[in-house]
């Protein structure tokens, strides 16, 4: 977006096999994964009880970042720290920094335009009413003036990213609401890639899903890290291993372990994760 | 022991009978409200109503032309003054104002201002509009319904608003969109079958209104459609004419109250058919 | 659907959490902007309660000055032409017809909230409550024409019936002699009691059915009647707003102005028969103020305006207050 951000560097608190990046798409698969966003000492906390005890880690950019543990465990709260939702809430308190492309996004004045940088998708599938084709065109109309072809291009091309093109072609101007549960998701995937992000956070997006609806979002997200960052929460392991390239390990606000997801979910460094990946937690 | 019960049972079924007969009581004078007026008002019923003013007292003709448009003007006033106002104050309460105490205190006061003798609000835009401007008028007539109406609007809008789920506001501003648009393009839309049934609760309220119209718009023989003087309105006919010994007065008022009530139970119905309507997105 | 419906449905939300859906503004001037239009249509609808006590006391201060405030009260004499005015005929005539209205409308409105809510089999129910909240629809205007027109007439025969049967009764029987007009104290009261009917009635049953279940039927299980469940178990537990609603209903009757215009026969002249014609407040200012020529007969109607406002106010009051009470002790448990 600008020029005067330092360059992005790799990723330094992880040691990355080269296997790892097998199955990422072509030109990223050569080039070691970059840094996009770099957590440092982050604490939360909503009133007086401390949600997220001294995190620091990196999000490596055109990879799928996962964050698992069990419920209450702070992966949430540590996602909705990257587009600064807590602002809406007096009470909840970020201490820390969040570097995007070198940038403190926690000092930033213009939350406007950093939630267009860093979009997100909630648990529940949120269209809002009106039809399908709005629902999209809302978010693009927030930042540009551009004519209805021009709109209409767009539209279809986020639809057709979103893998949801071909079955809403034909019924663009009904209302999102009428669209399977999958279907609704998928638009709200599209919703937030048409302002252009450059970084997509999921937050449970296939926990309200059937498992066929799954599964197209889990193929979607391998498409999706071809051109996005995508950093995903989930409580559900085999969807971190199947899904992610670098999977995060929370467990009462603390970061226990963090690494390429192949590794952690076959030889992980710390017991707790082993408890946890073998389900001895909840 | 069988004494008592067979007591008891008695008691029951007295009682039962009693409740029944109280919620006959009530159905009954419902429909036997509803048949005089539909028995005497489609007897009144003539089409010089619609095509000519009132007559002057001692002639026969029947006319009630400039009535309806002076309702119609005054009707119309009232929604451009109450709608925004009751809207805005409600979307305060329910998006700004929430669960703080100054809105508590707003939405204690609203509740009582929605149950005040429209007598009251009469005198008060006598006190405030008539008697310093010197004269009768429409705008005042129109002034004293807006503010029976606005409270029922504030309330019903106050009411749906927060029926909208918190989870499709953070998707708009997820989005990066600024609060006003997240109101206007989001959470209006999401309630706005049940803002709409407030709004016609609320017309259907004001459209027999009398009483506030003694002392604000009064009436008018001739036709007018000066906001600024005294004008011709359905209610202030009604009671005018009503209470008047001419047999083709008489007959006029039953007219007029038939299309009032014909008009204020179609509002209502439609109102329950949007309330029956309205969604909860979540 | 009344608007009743919608005052009762809302009085009693649960007030259980949900989080500030809105960030702080951020500083975009169209933001600002809404906000402060926002915020100004609120403080309007709040400002408009003290706004009415202020302007229709100032508007009074010729009578309060010429009559002061006890004398007013207490004088009976109503004289344009000596130009001495007094408010107690008034007083009187607004206080009887709605106890009237309280007396027979309270238990009727009982009666159909209980039907309905608990004795009503599910397919009679929704259209019997959709009938009773359509009596809040008609317009007070109407209420008045079929009350004077239709009602006072059929009403003038069983007079003579009540002059021979209640009039005869030692004591009480005074309010019930007089000639048979159809008209007067009696029939503006029974006409008050249908137009609260659907307030009163629309409010308890709706915080009937808030009553939880697990009480409801935990009563049933030790073999309780529909009678006993209604009386001792849901009463109790929704007093407050039973009692909020009925002086919502109380505040409608005292207020009510033109049915009660029709068919009160507006007599000035106190009299100790409810079957003779009386007077209000709202009617007296119904009838007169358009004809008031001074200004200080105008002031002295406002003033009597005042008093009515006066006693609303605190009726209202106490009754949001009622009401709310219960949906708040429901909210702290849910």
């Amino acid at each position: 977006m600008t020029a005067d951000r330092p360059q992005s560097y790799p990723l330094t608190n992880i040691v990355v096999p080269v296997e790892s990046h097998r199955d990422s798409a072509e030109s990223a698969a050569i080039a070691p994964p970059q840094v996009k966003i770099a957590a440092r000492n982050l604490n939360f906390y909503y009133g007086k009880y401390h949600a997220i005890k001294d995190v620091s880690l990196e999000i490596s950019q055109n990879r799928v970042t996962a964050f698992i543990g069990p419920s209450g465990c702070g992966k949430s709260t540590l996602l909705r720290i990257f587009n600064r939702m807590y602002d809406l809430y007096p009470g909840q308190r970020v201490e820390g920094e969040v570097i995007l492309d070198g940038e403190n996004i926690l000092t930033l004045k213009n939350i406007g335009l950093l939630r267009a940088r860093v979009g997100m998708v909630f648990q529940k599938p949120t269209p809002f009413p009106m039809s399908i084709y709005e629902n999209i065109a809302f978010g693009i109309r927030l930042y540009e003036r551009i004519p209805r072809s021009e709109m209409d291009d767009r539209v279809r091309y986020t639809l057709t990213k979103a893998g949801l093109w071909d079955e809403v072609k034909d019924k663009l101007h009904q209302s999102g609401l009428g669209l399977s549960g999958g279907q609704q998701q998928r638009l709200c995937i599209a919703r937030a890639l048409a302002v252009n992000p450059e970084v997509l956070l999921l937050d449970e997006p296939c926990s309200a899903l059937d498992p066929i609806s799954t599964a197209k979002i889990e193929e979607l997200l391998f498409e999706l890290k071809s051109n996005w960052t995508v950093v995903i929460v989930t409580h559900n392991m085999q969807q971190a291993a199947r899904a992610s390239d670098f999977t995060a390990f929370l467990l009462e606000g603390k970061l226990i372990e963090y690494s390429v997801t192949s590794k952690l979910f076959t030889t992980p460094a710390d017991s707790r994760t082993e408890a946890y990946i073998t389900g001895r937690f909840g | 022991m069988i004494s008592i019960y067979a007591r008891r049972r008695s008691i029951d079924a007295t009682s039962k009978i009693l409740m029944g007969a109280a919620t006959v009581i009530g159905v009954f004078f419902l429909f036997w409200i509803l048949w005089t007026t539909l028995r005497f008002g489609v007897a009144g019923m003539h089409w010089d109503l619609f095509i000519k003013d009132t007559p002057p007292p001692g002639t026969d003709s029947f006319g009630l032309r400039n009535a309806f448009v002076g309702s119609l003007i005054l009707l119309s006033i009232s929604l451009l003054i109450g709608v925004p106002v009751g809207l805005m104050g409600g979307t305060w309460l329910a998006e700004y104002g929430f669960r703080s105490r100054t809105a508590n205190v707003v939405r204690f006061i609203n509740d009582i201002m929605l149950s005040a003798p429209s007598i009251e609000i009469g005198l008060f835009v006598y006190a405030v509009m008539v008697d310093p401007m010197g004269h009768f008028s429409g705008l005042s007539g129109s002034v004293a319904l807006a503010v029976l109406m606005i409270p029922i609007i504030v309330r019903t809008t106050d009411e749906m608003l927060s029926l909208v789920g918190s989870d499709m506001r953070e998707a708009a501003i997820a989005l990066g969109a600024p609060t006003w648009v997240v109101i206007t393009k989001v959470t209006w839309k999401a309630a706005r079958a049940g803002i709409l049934t407030g709004i016609l609760i609320g017309l259907a309220r004001i459209t027999g209104e009398t009483a506030p119209l003694l002392f604000t718009a009064l009436n008018n023989q001739f036709f007018s459609k000066d906001i600024f003087h005294p004008i011709a309105n359905i209610p202030v006919v009604i009671f005018q004419f009503a209470l008047s010994p001419y047999s083709n007065w008489q007959q006029m008022a039953w007219a007029a109250a038939f299309i009032t009530v014909l008009f204020v139970l179609v509002l209502s119905l439609v109102a329950r058919w949007f309330l029956g309507k309205v969604q909860v997105p979540k | 659907m009344s608007e009743s419906g919608v005052v009762s449905r809302l009085e009693i939300r649960p007030m259980s959490e949900r989080p500030k859906s809105v960030g702080r503004p951020w500083g975009l001037p169209a933001d600002f902007l809404f906000h402060k239009m926002a915020v100004f249509a609120a403080f309007l609808v709040a400002g408009v309660l003290f706004a009415t006590v202020i302007a229709i006391a100032f508007d009074s201060r010729l009578s309060i000055h010429a009559f002061g405030i006890w004398k007013f009260l207490k004088s009976s004499e109503w004289n344009p032409v000596t130009q001495t005015f007094g408010a107690f005929p008034f007083i009187v005539g607004t206080l009887v017809s709605s106890t009237i209205a309280m007396v027979l409308g309270v238990p009727i409105s009982f009666g159909v909230a209980v039907f309905i809510a608990e004795i009503a089999p599910a397919w009679i129910k929704k259209p019997v409550a959709g009938a009773i909240e359509l009596l809040a629809a008609i317009p007070s205007i109407v209420y008045g024409l079929w009350g004077l027109l239709i009602f006072a007439p059929v009403f003038a025969k069983t007079e003579p019936w009540i002059n021979d049967k209640l009039g005869a009764i030692p004591g009480i029987g005074l309010l019930f002699q007089g000639p048979p007009m159809g008209i007067g104290m009696l029939t503006a009261g029974i006409v008050l009691a249908i137009m609260v009917l659907p307030y009163i009635s629309s409010i308890m049953r709706d915080v009937f059915l808030i009553v939880p279940s697990s009480l409801r039927e935990s009563a049933y299980a030790i073999g309780a009647t529909t009678w006993e469940v209604a009386w001792n178990i849901i009463l109790p537990y929704t007093r407050s707003a039973v009692i909020g609603g009925i002086f919502l209903g109380l505040g409608r009757a005292l207020g009510e102005t033109m049915a009660v215009t029709f068919v009160i026969g507006n007599s000035n002249v106190l009299s100790s028969s409810l079957l003779m014609p009386g007077v209000t407040i709202p009617s007296v200012l119904a009838n007169e103020f358009t004809e008031a020529t001074t200004k200080l007969y105008v002031s002295s109607l406002i003033y009597l305006g005042l008093i009515l406002i006066a006693v609303t106010l605190i009726v209202r009051f106490l009754a949001v207050l009622l009401i709310r009470r219960l949906g708040r002790r429901e909210g702290a448990k849910a």
